[in-house]
Parts: structure tokens; C-alpha cells; sequence
């Protein structure tokens, strides 16, 4: 059977929501709502689909598709199929959990947009826009798709932040539109350098051409490029000191847009990293381990310091976010096989967990208009629900074992004391930190003292049970059979491998 | 020249000017005795008429090989082809704006001046994509310049109307003359003024005192060019033109004057400075020797352009200087002189046209309701009229260059090309790709208007003219087009004009 198109399918299924969106009077709140969680569906089926075929031993790459999109005019070779770039869609074990954990986190975030008051036709237009770029990112098999997918993000996020946020929304999204498109104005140089030296973008063929010894580059060019994209892809993770724009992103942006952007967003970072820098830049991303290994270390640090001292809970969380992405770095720059599939796990883990707890807080702010912990002391009184659930998120993050956020944890550093055993010991104060501001911050909540009358809260009800308790449900289920994870992720990490040289 | 001689000529190759041509002056007539008061609009319609009329005999005479009449100073090769559809295109479009323009002061309903002075102008343009000699260029230039100097100054009790034709008419009258100063040199050296002889000539030309002065030619020639571009430093005429102008106008010269701009340039800097060799036979031509120079100029424009941009309250002086940012955009493609060279500037020539004047098809809209051209005007349009504001949404996306829009293949076709040569030009190239980060905050500071802004008046765009609205639906649908299926352009380039290969036989 030709599957070739169930990948188009499923990066262009939220289309069919916008397009029903669009013949619908904008008044019809319920209905809307209803709708833009309806055409978040398709994805998610189509999703766990791939992942039941791939269970069903049967192979990922019966999905890939290619046919011919861009000609590049009056450029010799051009006949010999370089100068061209297709549209080619396809999966590995690896972008397979991503797009799952894209879809999921899609679905569990348009539940989450019950919080929305107004406007909710275009809230949910430029939502499923979002969507179809996230997918679109993870599915792409060349750099120009994967470009163009990774700008139609920016422009969603842009106005979902400056229109449904809160008080400084439109700074915030001015500052996420400036450092993520100069993130990806250098992420463009680098694709156009490797474009107009190889004549081709695919990723598969740039991974070959790249390790013969007689592609026409220096290793200083090599070198360069690969800075670049850590640059590039620095400012989306992010890597300190290029972070600033995402605390204001995670504190101005509505509850579900968050969940979207540190669930899935910041890992499109992770993602570029690991595919592109050591997949096509293996040698030189040796060269660049102990560099990134203490970059690892600082943004772990520096999140968990940082988050210590906030009084907003959703500081808190945002600095969390730095920190739990140094583990990514940590993980990535043992170049090992533990770091590296620690790192992974970290991606997905921290997609799960973030947008459990920044669901939480959406829903907590919602009642209460406020997120300050001082503000919301001794919620376990008035909403114990999500007082209980929010505290089982808190301890997935600094990662207690039986959740995900302790395999990953645990194999990032695993592999990191293998390689650089003082930069990981010096690391491991971060771990200690998690734990401090987490329980200091969720217990404050909690149990703290209690500043306000609970007479008029409500505890978590109805629809807002779903995403809370599947995120729980996923998180769990990863901490305690890890291998839902890291079977698809096998074939992967050989290749990365073995362009590591072993 | 005999009369046999003149009637041997194959004269068909000229049909489309000739429809043109023959409109403008049949618009003259009709003019002169229409009764005073009645609506000149038709005039426009005619305009438009005579326009699809070249576009059509333009299509029929693709397939033909290159011809060239009156002892070759007109010649219809691809390059004339192919830019003279994007003049043409362009041409109809304005025209479409120029007939729903709100009747104001100088433009009133019962003036005609506009469209044969319109006509003119486009005119003008199409000889100078097919003119095989510097005179038939420099009358073609002219004969752009004069119609637009007047169509600036169009609205006559307007102060600021006033004000900028006079500025672009002596600033215009300069940059010609220098212009025309530089061509004479070539002219004193080679003894001929026909494109291709001076070709021939120049590639023989040893004398290292001549290769000197023929530097200084183009210095000269590429400096009264720059300005018709609007080219940093010969920029400062663009921002108080592009507002005084009536809305249609501006579009005009955004869009039609600025390609036939590149048109020229392209002419002259390729078929004499790009054989022209510095030393001797056989050594670098001076184009190539000159690529620092105009690197530093697109540069500049780009710089210039975008930063300038930033601060602007009025949307026409801002898109005047977004159009200077353009211009830096496509001379980066003529400092690498790439194989795909011509493929990748009439690509971001053709991609320019689409999204510029659909943007200013919504600032006349925009302008004629409001009565003013700030950019906070545009606050709210989205609850006013939300198709309208998800059009100029778009538009913009475009034009800042996102993926997904002819614009950002316009650059990536530019980029390529400069990463393609011997010695790629990363710092170029990184300063387009910087000061395109830049264009974002000032596109996205009319969608933050648009979008996010209240309106302080609510009231609906009622009954938008059918103009604006052929216009609105031709200019996104192929933003969009082009930027999803790219190859529709590269496929007809192809299939019509062979890779631009007979520019210089």
C-alpha cells in the first residue's frame, strides 16, 4: 500500500480546521472551541498511528515522500538533481516521538484554551497555523522545508502572544519575534552556505557529502557553520545568554500558548542540535563538547539559581525551563550513547512535564487572577486537586525516580561523569537546586500561608482533568518503562554514533 | 534610411509599444473633447485595455528569436521579453489602483492627464528593456522620467505634492545628466553608440589609460542610475516623492519605475562594463573589478533603507524606504553576477511587484477613508474590515520575506547566487539577512496596529472599488503562489527565454 501521503496528511490535517474556522460566525464560542480541539485530532490519531506501525515492527520510511518543489534558476549541475529542493516529508524512530509529542501537547493545549475570552476564531486559526508548523518542523527531510516550517511558527506565536497574552503582551511577542528571527536569519546563512557548496539540502545527502574528506570546505568553515548553529539554535533552546526573550514569552503568553512553546517550541533547538549539529558536523561538534558541556552546566545553574529567588511562580517555572535544558546540552556533549539518549529523553520528558505544570498554573491563575506565590499561599485548602496534581509535577521535574524526569536525568548525567567527570560533579549542584526552589516554590503554594478566601475557588473540573491527568499518565509511564522511549530512539542513536565514530 | 529600408524592418516585433503608444495618444485626443465635466475614469479603462492588448502580443511574440530593427537599437531579445511582462504587469496593476483613486485635488474625475502621462512613463520603460543603444536608452529613461516627474506633482494645490515633484524633477535632471556624461565617455572611446559594438569594441581595448577612464564611466553611469533606483547615497528624493505623490503614483514608482531602473542598469553594466576588460584582453572585466564598489552601495541601501524605515509615522515614507531596502536586496545579485544572475532579479523583481502594490492597493484604501497616511491609521483595521487587514497581513509577511511567500524565494535565489561565486560574499549576504531581522519590526509594527490596536473609529469599509479589489486578488493569490510553487516561474522562464542566453549575441 502507498502510505506516502499519510505525512502530508498529517502536518496539513489542523488546515481543514482552519478552513471550517473560517466559515463560522464569530460569536459561536462553544462551537469554535470545539472545532479547534476537533482539528487537533487528526494529527494525534495520525500520530499514534505511526507510533502502533512502528510497534507493529513494520518500517517508518514506507511514510517518505518527495517530489520536486524549487528549481534554482541557471545554475549548472542543476540536470544531475542538484540546485533542487523537493518536498520531502518522512520519520525516523526519533522525529516520530517528536511529532507524537507534538500532537499530543497540540491536543492537550486546545483544551487548555477554554481560558481564552475573546476572538477565539482567530485564536484558533493561527493555533492550527502553529500546529502545521511544529509538525511540519519535525517531519521535513531537507533544511529549506525544515526552514520554512520553523518560520511559520514565528509568526502564530507572534500574535498569540501579543494579542490573547497578558499585561506586556505585545513586548513580549516584539522580543520573541526579534530573537527568534535572528536565530533563524543565521540558521538561513548556514543553510545556504551548505546549499551552495554541497547543491543540495537534504539532510540524509548533506550527512554523506559532509564526511567525505573532499567536500570543498575547511574545518574552519565547518567549524564556523556549526557555531552558527548553535547560535541559531541557542536562541530557540534557549542557551544562556540568549534566554532573556523566553522568560517574558513564558510569563506574558496565555496558559495554553505556553504550554506550546516550552512543550514543544524549545525543542526545536534541542531538535536542531542534535540532528543537524552532530548529525552533519560530527568532527566538529567533538571539538565543541567541552564548550558545550560547561554551557550545559551554566544554564543549569544559572536557571536553578535563578528560579530560587523569583517571587512569580511562573519565573520560577521559566527559569526551570533554562535549567532543565542544560541537561539537554549535558546530555549532548558526552557524545556518548547514555548523553546522547539522555538528552532526547530530556526533550520529551520536559515537553510532558512543562506543560503539565504550566497548565496548572494557568488554571490556578485563572481563578485567582494572580500567579505570585505569596498571593496564592495555602491553595491545598481551597483547590486540593490540583495542589495534589501540581506537586506530582513538581517532583517529575527535579526528577524523582518512577517519573520521566529522572531517566533522563540520570543517563544525561550518566554520560556526562563518563567523559567530563568534574564538569558533571560541578552539574550535579544543579540537581540539588531543582529540588530546593521546586519544593520551596509548589510547597509555598500548597501549604504555605494563606493570604486570601478560598470560599469561591473551584478545584479542577470537568475538561481541565483531561490534559492533567494524561500528561501524569505519560510521565509516568515513561519513568517507568523507559523503553517506550528509547526503542524507537535505537536506530537513531546508532547513526548518531557512528558519525561520531563509534 | 530609405523608405524600402524602413518597410523591410519586421516591425511586429515592436506591437506592443505600438499599443501603447497608440493608446497614449488616442487617450490625448479623447480627452481633449469629452465634455468638461464628465468622469475621465473610462480613459483608465482604456488604459488598462490597451495594456492587456501589449501583454497579449508580448505572449505571441515569446517564442520568437531574438530580432532587432532600425539598424539594432531596438531589440527584442529574452531579457526585453521577460522584464517588459513585469512592466506590463505592474503597468495594469496601477492603472487598476489609479481608476478606484478617490477623486481629489488634482485628481479629479474630470482630469485625463494621468493616464496618457501613465502611459508614457510605461512606455518609456518597455524601450528601455529592449533598446540595443545608448541613445534609444537614454530616450527611454527620459521619456520615464518626465511623465514621472509630472505624475509626482499630479495633485497641484497640494503643497507637499508640489514640493516633491519639484525635488525629483532637479534632483532627476542631475542624476540624467551625470548619467549621460558617463556615456559619453564610452561613447568619445568606442566611436559608436549601438550596446553590442561597443561590446566588440571594448574587448580589444588594451590601453590601460582607457581602461581608467572607462572606470570613471562607470562610476558616473552607475551613480545617475543609482538615484533612478534610489540606491544609498542617492536616496534622500525617494521618502518626500513617495508622500507627495498621489497613492497610485507612488505605486507606480515603487514598482514599474524602480524595475525599469534595474532594467537599464542591467543593460548597461552587463553588455558594456561586463566585457569591458581592465587590462588588456583576456583580463577581468570592470564589472567584476567594480563588485566592491556596488557591494558597498547594496549595502548601504540595505542599511539605510531598513534602519530608516524604523522611525517613520507616515506608512508611504516608510514604504519608500522599505522600497530603498529592496533595491539594496536585488544590487546584492549584480555585486556576484551569478549564472543565475537574470533568473534570480527578475524573480525578485516579479515577487517585489505582487507584494508592493497589493500593500499600497490597502494604504489607498486605508488613506481614502481616513484621510491620512499615518500608520496609526491603520489601527483596528483588522475589526473594521478583517479581510482587508489578513490581506495587507500577508502582503507584509511577504515582503518582510517569510517562507511560504514569493518574497523569501526572491531571497533565497539571491543568496544562492551569492554564495555561488568564487569568492562567496558572506558579509553581503549577512548584512541582508541582518537588516531584513530589522524590516521585521517595522512590518510588524503595522500588524501590531492592525491586529492589536483599537480603532478610533469603528465604522465598517463599506463597497470597496472593483480596482482595488482585482488588484487585492491578483497580489496576494500570487505572493502565495510563487512562494508555495516556485517553479511555475522557473518553468516558464525556461520554456521562453533559454537562461537569458542571448543578451549579448
Amino acid at each position: 500500500m502507498d502510505l506516502s501521503f499519510v505525512l502530508s496528511l498529517l502536518v496539513f490535517s489542523p488546515l481543514l480546521g482552519i478552513v471550517v474556522l473560517a466559515f463560522m460566525p464569530k460569536t459561536e464560542e462553544k462551537t469554535i472551541k470545539i472545532v479547534g480541539f476537533l482539528a487537533t485530532l487528526p494529527a494525534l490519531v495520525i500520530a499514534i498511528g505511526l507510533y502502533l506501525h512502528y510497534l507493529a515492527g513494520k518500517k517508518l520510511s514506507d511514510f517518505d515522500v518527495a517530489k520536486d518543489w524549487i528549481t534554482f534558476g541557471g545554475l549548472q549541475g542543476a540536470e544531475a538533481g542538484f540546485w533542487k529542493v523537493n518536498y520531502e516529508l518522512g520519520v525516523s524512530g526519533f522525529t516520530m516521538l517528536l511529532v507524537v509529542l507534538t500532537a499530543v501537547v497540540a491536543t492537550l493545549a486546545a483544551i487548555a484554551s477554554i481560558y481564552i475570552k475573546k476572538e477565539w476564531k482567530g485564536y484558533f486559526s493561527l493555533f492550527l497555523l502553529l500546529e502545521i508548523g511544529m509538525l511540519g518542523v519535525f517531519t521535513a527531510e531537507n533544511l529549506i522545508l525544515f526552514f520554512l516550517f520553523f518560520e511559520i511558527t514565528l509568526i502564530p506565536t507572534f500574535f498569540l502572544i501579543g494579542k490573547w497574552g497578558y499585561f506586556e503582551k505585545e513586548k513580549a511577542a516584539y522580543s520573541f519575534l526579534i530573537y527568534n528571527g535572528l536565530g533563524s536569519a543565521v540558521l538561513l546563512i548556514v543553510i545556504m552556505i551548505l546549499f551552495a557548496k554541497t547543491g543540495t539540502t537534504n539532510i540524509d545527502m548533506l550527512t554523506q557529502i559532509m564526511s567525505d574528506p573532499n567536500v570543498p570546505m575547511t574545518s574552519g568553515l565547518k567549524l564556523g557553520l556549526l557555531i552558527s548553529l548553535l547560535v541559531a539554535f541557542g536562541v530557540k533552546l534557549p542557551i544562556f545568554p540568549l534566554h532573556s526573550w523566553m522568560l517574558r514569552v513564558h510569563v506574558q503568553a496565555p496558559p495554553s500558548i505556553v504550554m506550546i512553546h516550552s512543550g514543544i517550541l524549545l525543542k526545536i533547538g534541542a531538535y536542531g542540535l542534535i540532528r543537524f549539529g552532530m548529525g552533519i558536523f560530527p568532527e566538529q561538534f567533538e571539538k565543541l563538547a567541552v564548550l558545550l558541556a560547561i554551557l550545559g552546566v551554566v544554564n543549569l545553574l544559572y536557571g536553578a539559581f535563578l528560579a530560587f529567588i523569583q517571587t512569580d511562580f511562573k519565573m520560577v517555572l521559566a527559569y526551570s525551563s533554562i535549567s532543565h535544558m542544560g541537561i539537554v546540552l549535558i546530555g549532548l556533549a558526552a557524545l556518548n550513547e547514555a548523553g546522547v539518549q539522555g538528552a532526547i529523553f530530556q526533550v520529551v520528558s520536559h515537553g510532558l512535564i512543562s506543560a503539565l505544570l504550566f497548565f496548572l498554573v494557568g488554571a490556578f491563575y485563572e481563578r485567582t487572577d494572580t500567579s505570585l506565590m505569596e498571593n496564592l499561599g495555602g491553595m491545598a485548602k481551597g483547590m486540593p486537586v490540583a495542589s495534589g496534581f501540581l506537586l506530582a509535577g513538581a517532583l517529575a521535574s527535579l526528577g524523582l525516580p518512577g517519573m520521566s524526569g529522572f531517566v533522563s536525568e540520570f543517563m544525561a548525567f550518566l554520560g556526562l561523569f563518563e567523559e567530563l567527570p568534574w564538569i558533571a560533579a560541578v552539574g550535579t549542584i544543579g540537581i540539588i537546586m531543582t529540588a530546593v526552589y521546586l519544593l520551596r516554590a509548589v510547597l509555598g503554594i500548597t501549604y504555605g500561608q494563606a493570604h486570601r478566601e478560598f470560599a469561591g475557588l473551584v478545584d479542577l473540573k470537568g475538561v481541565e482533568f483531561v490534559p492533567v491527568v494524561v500528561l501524569i499518565a505519560l510521565i509516568v509511564l515513561i519513568g517507568v518503562i523507559p523503553s517506550v522511549l528509547s526503542s524507537p530512539l535505537q536506530a537513531t542513536l546508532e547513526t548518531i554514533m557512528l558519525g561520531l565514530g563509534g | 534610411m530609405s523608405l524600402e529600408e524602413l518597410t523591410s524592418f519586421n516591425w511586429s516585433i515592436m506591437t506592443p509599444e505600438f499599443f501603447i503608444v497608440g493608446v497614449a495618444a488616442l487617450l490625448t485626443v479623447i480627452d481633449l473633447f469629452m465634455p468638461k465635466k464628465q468622469d475621465r475614469r473610462i480613459l483608465g479603462w482604456i488604459g488598462i485595455a490597451a495594456i492587456f492588448a501589449a501583454m497579449v502580443s508580448l505572449v505571441g511574440l515569446l517564442g520568437a528569436a531574438p530580432d532587432s530593427i532600425l539598424d539594432d537599437t531596438f531589440r527584442l531579445d529574452s531579457f526585453g521579453k521577460a522584464f517588459k511582462l513585469l512592466l506590463l504587469a505592474g503597468g495594469a496593476l496601477v492603472l487598476f489602483l489609479a481608476v478606484s483613486y478617490k477623486a481629489d485635488q488634482g485628481m479629479e474625475e474630470y482630469r485625463g492627464e494621468f493616464y496618457y502621462l501613465f502611459l508614457t512613463g510605461l512606455l518609456g520603460g518597455m524601450i528601455m528593456t529592449s533598446s540595443g543603444d545608448l541613445i534609444t536608452l537614454f530616450i527611454g529613461l527620459e521619456l520615464l522620467s518626465i511623465s514621472s516627474y509630472i505624475l509626482a506633482g499630479m495633485r497641484k494645490n497640494n503643497l507637499q505634492s508640489n514640493e516633491s515633484a519639484m525635488k525629483y524633477v532637479i534632483n532627476g535632471s542631475i542624476a540624467t545628466a551625470i548619467t549621460l556624461f558617463g556615456m559619453s565617455y564610452v561613447y568619445g572611446l568606442t566611436g559608436t553608440t549601438n550596446l553590442l559594438a561597443i561590446a566588440g569594441a571594448l574587448q580589444s581595448l588594451a590601453d590601460a589609460q582607457h581602461a581608467y577612464l572607462l572606470g570613471l564611466a562607470f562610476l558616473m553611469i552607475f551613480v545617475g542610475l543609482g538615484f533612478k533606483l534610489a540606491a544609498a547615497p542617492f536616496h534622500m528624493w525617494a521618502p518626500d516623492v513617495y508622500q507627495g505623490a498621489p497613492t497610485p503614483v507612488t505605486a507606480f514608482l515603487s514598482v514599474v519605475s524602480k524595475t525599469a531602473g534595474f532594467v537599464i542598469v542591467a543593460r548597461i553594466l552587463i553588455s558594456v562594463f561586463g566585457v569591458a576588460a581592465t587590462e588588456g584582453p583576456g583580463s577581468m572585466p570592470i564589472l567584476y573589478n567594480m563588485q566592491d564598489y556596488i557591494a558597498v552601495v547594496a549595502g548601504a541601501t540595505m542599511i539605510i533603507g531598513n534602519v530608516v524605515a524604523l522611525k517613520q509615522s507616515n506608512i508611504k515614507r516608510m514604504f519608500a524606504y522599505s522600497s530603498i531596502a529592496h533595491a539594496g536586496y536585488v544590487l546584492v545579485a549584480f555585486t556576484s553576477l551569478s549564472s543565475n544572475f537574470f533568473y534570480s532579479v527578475w524573480f525578485y523583481l516579479l515577487a517585489y511587484l505582487f507584494m508592493n502594490l497589493g500593500a499600497f492597493a490597502v494604504i489607498q484604501l486605508v488613506e481614502a477613508k481616513t484621510g491620512s497616511t499615518k500608520i496609526a491609521d491603520f489601527a483596528g483595521l483588522y475589526r473594521r474590515s478583517p479581510v482587508l487587514a489578513v490581506t495587507m497581513g500577508i502582503l507584509l509577511i511577504a515582503l518582510a520575506g517569510f517562507p511560504g511567500t514569493a518574497g523569501f524565494i526572491g531571497k533565497l535565489n539571491i543568496f544562492i547566487g551569492a554564495f555561488m561565486v568564487q569568492e562567496p560574499h558572506y558579509v553581503l549576504a549577512s548584512v541582508m539577512i541582518a537588516t531584513t531581522v530589522v524590516s521585521y519590526f517595522y512590518y510588524f509594527g503595522i500588524m501590531t496596529q492592525m491586529f492589536f490596536r483599537p480603532a478610533a473609529d469603528d465604522s465598517k469599509f463599506s463597497k470597496i472599488p472593483v480596482g482595488i479589489v482585482v488588484v487585492l486578488f491578483v497580489t496576494v493569490a500570487a505572493s502565495v503562489l510563487f512562494g508555495v510553487f516556485p517553479d511555475i516561474a522557473i518553468d516558464f522562464v525556461n520554456e521562453n527565454f533559454n537562461q537569458f542566453s542571448d543578451f549579448l549575441q
